[in-house]
């Protein structure tokens, strides 16, 4: 589903991602752990169309298609969510416009007609209740004055309204308690399907407990440096990234 | 600078003004210049009784005296008020039409092609209007209804005609014919406008509105608006103004006065679209306007709401006097500075009866090279117990060479006051729009969303119909400010 063949990218004069090959397939869900400073929140950034890095050589495909040619809002419509470490507020704009807004662009995009306000309140609904959020949420602005955990919570709010091919999850476990923890690992569960793919990008284990991958990667200096199944991820736990640096 | 900001200047285009044609028109214009003669001429062409030619020149000896304001943060060459025709109506206007049938095809033309047709059959129903064509006005719908009501809506010259006592006990007696440098002038020269008159204990039973519209060249613009809500009356009226397209800048000075008694409650809201000039800040009307209210009686209301998307420059205060015990005074806004425009408003509110409340809600958005500045006062006097009010004034930077500036005043010399100012300045970041846009939202629809989002508590107050327009005015003023 997603190939990124020797990707390198840097931010101003800064190389950040130095020849990174990776490939997701249907079904799978990966982790990509690392140290901080690593790459690992540019390397979702860029999946997803940030224009604040500069692909300098390299290529990612998804399901077949040349990813850095379309902007994020295409590849938003082809299926690509990403959940923000940092989620935006948008004040005044309530979530209930921002997720129809989100989901008749991606819809007109695909060519399929928009949903029927009264399908589309019912679908909302659901997925709050699955998030176990307040549903008077859905009339505050976007992520205003949420807290941490909220915004997190939001974001898979979204992703599971949204219904993505591909799911990049950005450090989605900092900042949530445990209870939160379960809540937003269910929600990322519940969209786990052989149509589907899930790249966790996470500096701890702990979503790991609850969210199981099927291959743990490490990324230190810009590189995928090791990969391994879920049992890679309990020895970073232990050991610390530093080992691999000597290794 | 991120990519993101530099793709922001690459984006942004002309914008397209839908309202910047002309009408080819046969017009008597007076020459430019202007002297005690040109009132005079002026004043015989309307017919005007003496007091009004001598109100206006009290007013003009007054302006003699005068300097041009120049305290406001605006930037703009010099104004050559010789330059300047200050009375223009299209020929066909001498004999004044007495219905619809009568009036130039291309004027009536005109209007359809803003979105205003005046055939009472195709308009908005609930929708009363008054055109004001340059120096005149062409047509007033829905008179017969308003009249069964007992409520006068007409143009302000035929008011003088036709009621000279309401508009001799009121006209200047909200903004006094020297209470400024523009409005002095206005006071001199003005030409039109509308002039409403709600009796005791009725409710308007419709919307009234004035629909303003420059089409000569060198022409000034002078309007003068006036309504009276009686004890326990309830009116709601809209203005919108649009200019031809043009490389000159053409001056726009209006007076309103607005007088609420007892429990009267008066809504005036504005959409002001005049031409905001280029892209290079070439042509623009340069809008320099009076608008006070006056709630005279107790428990009377005004509320202003303004959308300023227009202009090349614009200094407006819509202000409100709150002199009976118990009145509420409030001040909406929203305001738009796009390329080179430049804003300059706000509000006044003067607490003098007690128990007076003010609201005040003020919403900048700045974009291009756009300068936006906030400017309010709220003085509380002495005899003013309990007063309150509360101001909010948020700016909106898009784009990283626009300005925001807030300059908020309160003189409070009752000890009673309670006064309470919000005020914050916030960018459309690089990260709003990345967010929306890895949701699939596109950047215009984005931006446009934000900007919404923004405006949201302005463009609540205003005439439902009016709201979608405005925000659809707001989408097209914005048009590639980002992408």
């Amino acid at each position: 589903m997603l190939e990124i063949e020797n990707l390198h990218a840097r931010a101003g004069d800064t190389a950040i991602l130095k020849g990174l090959n990776l490939t997701v397939n249907a079904g799978e869900v990966h982790a990509v752990m690392g140290p901080n400073g690593s790459g690992k929140s540019t390397l979702s950034k860029i999946i997803a169309g940030s224009e604040d890095y500069i692909v300098t050589d390299g290529r990612i495909r998804f399901e077949g298609r040349d990813l850095l040619t379309l902007p994020p809002e295409e590849r938003a419509a082809a299926g690509i969510f990403l959940g923000f470490q940092y989620p935006v507020e948008i004040p005044g704009v309530s979530n209930m416009v921002f997720l129809r807004a989100a989901v008749n662009a991606q819809r007109k995009h695909r060519g399929e007609p928009e949903l029927e306000a009264a399908d589309f309140l019912a679908w909302v609904r659901h997925r709050v209740k699955q998030m176990k959020m307040d549903p008077a949420m859905l009339s505050r602005g976007v992520n205003e004055g949420f807290s941490g955990g909220e915004k997190k919570r939001n974001e898979i709010l979204q992703m599971l309204v949204l219904e993505p091919k591909l799911m990049v999850l950005d450090e989605t476990d900092s900042g949530l308690d445990i209870d939160a923890l379960k809540i937003v690992a269910e929600g990322i569960n519940a969209l786990r399907s052989p149509a589907r793919a899930t790249l966790l990008v996470t500096h701890y284990q702990r979503l790991l407990d609850h969210v199981q991958p099927d291959h743990v990667h490490v990324l230190s200096g810009g590189r995928i440096v090791k990969s391994g199944g879920p049992d890679l991820a309990r020895e970073l736990e232990e050991k610390g990234y530093g080992w691999l640096d000597a290794a | 600078m991120s990519a993101n900001a530099q793709d922001v200047r690459e984006l942004v285009k002309n914008r397209s003004y839908g309202a910047g044609f002309v009408t080819d028109i046969a017009a008597d214009t007076l020459p430019p210049g202007l002297d005690e003669n040109v009132i005079r001429a002026l004043s015989a062409r309307k017919k005007e009784p003496d007091w009004l030619l001598e109100f206006r020149l009290k007013a003009y000896r007054r302006w003699l005296t005068m300097r041009e304001p120049r305290w406001a943060h605006l930037r703009y060459p010099a104004i050559d008020y010789q330059s300047i025709s200050y009375y223009s109506a299209p020929k066909s206007m001498a004999k004044r039409p007495k219905s619809l049938d009568e009036v130039d095809p291309k004027l009536l033309e005109t209007y359809t092609k803003l979105g205003i047709p005046l055939k009472e059959q195709e308009m908005l129903a609930g929708v009363a209007v008054d055109v004001v064509f340059d120096s005149v006005s062409v047509a007033t719908t829905f008179k017969k209804k308003l009249a069964e009501a007992g409520v006068i809506f007409c143009p302000i010259s035929e008011a003088v005609q036709e009621y000279p006592e309401l508009v001799r006990r009121y006209l200047g007696s909200v903004v006094p014919f020297g209470d400024n440098f523009f409005a002095a002038l206005n006071s001199a020269v003005f030409t039109d406008g509308s002039f409403v008159y709600i009796p005791k204990g009725v409710r308007c039973p419709m919307e009234l509105s004035t629909y303003f519209r420059i089409n000569e060249r060198n022409t000034g613009q002078f309007e003068r608006t006036l309504i009276i809500a009686e004890a326990g009356s309830h009116v709601s009226y809209l203005e919108g103004c649009t200019a031809p397209q043009r490389d000159e800048n053409q001056l726009h000075a209006a007076v309103v006065e607005l007088v609420a008694l007892d429990e009267a409650e008066i809504k005036y809201s504005t959409v002001q679209n005049w031409y905001p000039g280029d892209e290079n800040g070439v042509g623009g009307i340069y809008n320099f306007v009076t608008k006070r209210g006056d709630c005279r009686g107790r428990r009377s209301k005004i509320a202003w709401t303004q959308v300023e998307t227009g202009s090349a420059i614009t200094w407006k205060y819509p202000s409100c006097i709150l002199r009976g015990d118990e009145s509420v005074g409030e001040f909406y806004s929203v305001a738009l500075t796009h390329h080179h425009q430049q804003a300059d408003t706000g509000t006044k509110m003067i607490h003098v009866g007690k128990n007076t409340r003010s609201t005040i809600v003020s919403k900048g958005i700045a974009a291009g090279f756009g300068q936006q500045s906030y400017r309010g006062l709220v003085r509380v006097l002495e005899s003013a117990d309990n007063a309150r009010n509360y101001t909010q004034c948020d700016s909106l930077l898009i784009g990283d060479r626009c300005g925001a500036h807030t300059f908020p005043y309160t003189e409070i010399r009752n000890p009673t006051a309670i006064v309470e100012h919000e005020a914050t300045t916030s960018r459309i970041s690089d990260e709003q729009l990345f967010y929306a846009r890895t949701r699939g939202i596109g950047e215009e629809d984005a931006v446009s969303m934000i900007v919404n989002g923004f405006c949201k508590q302005v463009f609540k107050e205003l005439p439902m119909e009016f709201a979608v327009e405005a925000q659809k005015l707001l989408q097209v003023s914005l048009e590639g400010a980002v992408g």
